[in-house]
């Protein structure tokens, strides 16, 4: 998976007033640690996603930091009450600084 | 009354607890695969000739939590490899400037059922060609590209691409085609040959031993269908011949080259060992 970091979301398309709903994210990222070696012995760079964020219409819904010991390609599931129409955003911040992110939006009916 | 109601009560739970711990832990679990509401064949009948009477997919043998893994599309990390696989698929490469896709359009449509066929008869070589190296013939004759390095990244991703084309679908191989049933036969003699310092043949784990623990380990009957896999220990992907190696390795034996004709006898031999099962590619294992 050496290629650039591909984020995926699950989010149901639609949703009742105040369903809880699951929703499931995966990013594609070698998540170096750190600790390792390459083959000439100099250490491999640290190089994680070091926190994950879920907004629903800019309030909070989920976060975590997230720590080298944590395993290549992160998975996250979590659940969230979902009042009315709006977009989940998703934001994974790598420690080189890029972010990257992605959003679904649901329709309450 | 009431003493003889409870004693036989007593007696039927105990036949259960002995009927639960009389149950090898190793066995592997009644439960049904399906992926993205495609129901995935796990228990077939086996071909004749076969030593088992049922061939069974290593799925069966491994943990609930890695059963669900593979089972949601989403969760299952080999999926990445798939949708690299499909970026390459359409990505010129080579001085004819061509791609996979040029020629074959929708690998939806084209590559269908095609990897659940293979290893096939290369009447051209005289040898059989596994889906790895038809990718390499396809990329050198008509692509002008080169042969990809054995478990390249992208070898791997475009292989589980093409082969996850066939989820669901059977494995067949038609032994008929050129001399397939010689390699057969020499595939089968490799599989039942002990090798190594431990002395192993496949058959002494996979055979004689399926459904009982190596150390912490299940003993499946070692099929294919699902490669390439997912393997957490490597957190990537696995091909068949790495897998090959990985076992002989293992039994401390010198280790064949990838692709050489030791290991595509034992591809032919040990694809149709599963016979009838369903390709799961990306597979997902520990």
């Amino acid at each position: 998976m050496a290629s650039a970091p591909k984020p995926r979301v699950k989010v149901p398309k639609t949703a009742s007033a105040g369903e809880v709903i699951v929703i499931k994210t995966l990013i594609s990222h070698e998540m170096e640690s750190g600790q390792r070696k390459d083959k000439d012995g100099n250490p491999i760079p640290r190089k994680i996603i070091n926190k994950f964020s879920c907004a629903f219409n800019g309030k909070p819904v989920f976060s975590c930091d997230l720590d080298p010991a944590v395993s290549a390609n992160p998975y996250f599931e979590f659940s969230a009450r979902v009042p009315e129409s709006g977009t989940f955003t998703f934001i994974w911040v790598d420690d080189d600084g890029s972010v990257y992110t992605d959003e679904q939006s649901i329709k309450v009916e | 009354m009431d003493r003889i109601s409870l004693a036989a009560g007593t007696a039927l739970c105990l036949l259960l607890t002995g009927l639960a711990v009389g149950k090898a832990f190793g066995d592997p679990v009644d439960d049904t695969l399906e992926i993205d509401g495609v129901p995935m064949i796990t228990r077939a009948a086996a071909p004749e000739g076969h030593p088992f009477d049922e061939v069974l997919s290593g799925w069966l043998f491994r943990e609930a939590e890695t059963r669900a893994t593979e089972a949601d599309s989403f969760e299952n990390p080999g999926m990445l490899a798939v949708e690299r696989g499909a970026e390459i698929w359409e990505t010129v490469d080579g001085t004819m400037g061509k791609s996979c896709a040029s020629c074959h359009d929708d690998a939806a449509v084209s590559m269908k059922g095609v990897g659940a066929a293979y290893p096939k008869w290369d009447a051209d070589a005289k040898r059989p060609i596994n889906v790895e190296l038809q990718i390499d013939k396809c990329r050198v004759e008509n692509m002008g590209a080169e042969a990809y390095k054995f478990d390249d990244d992208d070898q791997k991703s475009l292989t589980t691409f093409i082969k996850h084309q066939s989820l669901g679908t059977p494995m067949s191989v038609d032994l008929s085609q050129g001399d397939l049933q010689a390699w057969w036969d020499k595939g089968k003699d490799l599989y039942y040959t002990r090798t190594g310092q431990l002395d192993f043949a496949c058959a002494s784990c996979h055979e004689a031993s399926m459904g009982k623990y190596i150390r912490a380990d299940h003993l499946s009957q070692g099929q294919v269908n699902g490669f390439p896999t997912y393997r957490f220990n490597t957190a990537g992907m696995v091909s068949l011949h790495n897998r090959f190696r990985g076992c002989i390795r293992d039994t401390r034996a010198e280790m064949p080259k990838a692709f050489s004709d030791e290991l595509m006898a034992l591809e032919v031999y040990v694809t149709w060992r599963g016979t009838g099962l369903s390709v799961e590619t990306p597979a997902v294992r520990q």
